[in-house]
């Protein structure tokens, strides 16, 4: 028999730490929803005295509709692109023999550990160069592309019996065919954990938009409250909080659906 | 058979060839033919990806240190090559330069306080989710990952607000026990340990989960056989949990170090590496020189980074192999 204290101090512990983690979401949403003149006050209030979604309207005076749109599409974008390349490439090296096949999985595992500051001037100079700056395809093309997702999706199939390949030759079903029609359809658990996990990435992403969008036709979220956080508005906490509520809550509702594919995905990714 | 050499990628016939009759003559040039169909699929399923990749990442790599050992500046940007080299100048004029010092520096303090902190934090959520907690357990581990799923430019917006000197809820707290905060982020000595702190909360989810995932490798047997044999908790953590999750841990020790060696978000956002470079890192510093046009020193910068990554990760798959 295994002894078991009682797990009550492990609940008031964890808790504890619990609360101090989400302090800061429920400090941004209080936030948001109080005046400028409660922010300032000294000391602090918890709850707002007068909600007021104030904040949001003076938010949505600005085109942040637009910023929202730019950054669903761009993440949408990103997301579906290297769900089907990577699941492409992925189930290749699983499953296919071909020429330069040990190669090209080096080479793409082998920038796995590039740090993104090597790649970040000469794609820079690459957009620049093909007239791309300020667009948004700018913001999804380096993107499609991620050594971390054919890795995902290669583990994923080599989990497939191969005899579903087998099979397939056997009823004459064509070699692409065999993917797009008996393996793709499968891949439903592996595309819902490479799915958030690109979308997020997309929708956090903030330094390479920051470098590469210059007006508001191709802001997202992220650069748009980086900089109005750093203009005129900097003490303008109401202003920013909900900026980053806008920001927040989505992903975390998303997050919410999705969050037992996603860290199983993500577990799975660090046992192998 | 060397079906694999006859691939020549679009332009053959694709797709199957009809006849799958069971003549047993026939099964070997079928065979090879079938290699070459598999080949050209193989070829037209990476295809994509490859082209994609060599222009946006293997071409850039590339571009990157050819661009380290020539003076290219944000000038050069349209004639990227009509430049002229400098042989390893870049690289001494970055080791010459003392903000790059200070700022290797600081990187170092993220890194050996970041990472301890991150992996501790990381291996006491897990280890405590997965005792003795049932029914809560998703609505913790949600809890702890949120910070991780959550965009810096956000998360800068609300620690900085946490941190105010004066109407921030941190030093409000302290207040209640008399302690009278400091400027957290204005203040040479407490801005760097602030940016660990809030890197700490933003990191901590993802090492946990992957433990997590590590623990399901424990042997509960183990542990029982132990707890008979009198040892206490902190003993069969020490002696069975530890050295069983040892591949997860080097796992999460890599890519860990790997993220602080590249600390660059939480400077950039919460004090553009102030006050007076006391929290400037080696990226930060880095996308600097970018920003100033200097990117053959950029460039240099980089992939000293680089370097370091690769020998601190050779140095942790050593350590953790022994024994």
């Amino acid at each position: 028999m295994l002894e078991r204290r009682s797990p009550v101090l492990t609940y008031i512990v964890l808790t504890v730490f619990l609360l101090l983690v989400i302090t800061p979401f429920v400090w941004m949403i209080l936030g948001s929803l109080k005046t400028q003149g409660e922010l300032l006050q000294v000391p602090p209030t918890w709850l707002p005295d007068a909600p007021t979604l104030d904040n949001f309207r003076r938010l949505f005076d600005r085109p942040f509709g637009r910023f929202f749109t730019n950054s669903a599409l761009v993440a949408v974008a990103v997301t579906a692109g290297n769900l089907l390349l990577s699941s492409m490439f992925g189930y290749a090296l699983a499953h296919l023999r071909f020429p330069f096949k040990k190669l090209l999985f080096v080479l793409v595992l082998g920038c796995l550990m590039i740090p993104g500051l090597v790649t970040f001037i000469p794609q820079y100079v690459l957009v620049v160069n093909l007239g791309l700056a300020d667009t948004l395809p700018a913001l999804i093309l380096p993107f499609l592309v991620q050594p971390f997702s054919v890795f995902l999706m290669r583990q994923f199939f080599l989990g497939l019996p191969r005899e579903l390949l087998e099979a397939g030759r056997i009823d004459g079903v064509g070699e692409i065919a065999i993917f797009f029609r008996i393996y793709l359809p499968l891949a439903g658990p592996a595309f819902a954990t490479l799915g958030i996990l690109t979308f997020l990435g997309s929708w956090n992403n903030f330094l390479w938009p920051l470098v590469v969008s210059s007006s508001e036709s191709t802001y997202t979220l992220p650069v748009a409250l980086a900089l109005i956080s750093t203009g005129q508005n900097e003490t303008d906490y109401g202003l920013l909080l909900a900026g980053a509520t806008l920001i927040v809550l989505p992903i975390l509702v998303v997050f919410l659906f999705f969050q037992r594919h996603f860290i199983q995905g993500i577990a799975s990714t660090g046992i192998k | 058979m060397s079906a694999s050499t006859t691939a020549t990628g679009p332009g053959g016939a694709t797709g199957p060839t009809g006849d799958v009759g069971p003549s047993p003559a026939a099964a070997r040039p079928r065979r090879s033919r079938r290699g070459a169909a598999e080949a050209r699929a193989g070829l037209l399923l990476a295809l994509p990806f490859v082209l994609l990749f060599a222009v946006f990442t293997a071409w850039p790599v590339l571009q990157s240190m050819f661009m380290s050992f020539t003076d290219m500046r944000i000038s050069d940007i349209r004639t990227p090559f009509a430049v002229d080299f400098v042989g390893l100048e870049n690289y001494r004029a970055a080791f010459a330069d003392p903000v790059f010092r200070r700022a290797a520096m600081n990187t170092g303090v993220f890194v050996l306080l970041g990472v301890p902190l991150t992996i501790i934090a990381g291996l006491a959520a897990a280890v405590a989710l997965n005792h003795g907690v049932g029914r809560l357990r998703s609505v913790f581990r949600i809890g702890f990952y949120s910070p991780v799923i959550t965009s810096i430019v956000a998360v800068a917006v609300v620690w900085r607000f946490l941190l105010q000197p004066e109407t921030g809820l941190v030093n409000t707290v302290l207040s209640w026990v008399g302690i009278d905060g400091p400027h957290w982020l204005g203040d040479q000595r407490t801005a760097l340990l602030s940016l660990v702190v809030m890197a700490v909360w933003r990191n901590f989810g993802t090492s946990m989960i992957i433990f997590l995932a590590g623990l399901q490798a424990v042997d509960p047997g183990l542990h029982e056989a132990a707890a008979l044999d009198g040892a206490g908790r902190w003993r069969r953590f020490v002696s069975i949990t530890l050295p069983s999750i040892r591949p997860t841990m080097l796992f999460v020790l890599v890519t860990t170090s790997i993220g602080y060696l590249q600390f660059f978000e939480e400077p950039f956002v919460m004090t553009s590496g102030g006050p007076l470079n006391a929290t400037v890192s080696a990226s930060m510093y880095t996308y600097n020189q970018f920003g100033f046009g200097n990117y053959g020193v950029a460039g240099a910068m980089a992939y000293l980074t680089f370097l370091v990554i690769g020998i601190v990760t050779l140095v942790q798959f050593r350590l953790m192999r022994e024994k």
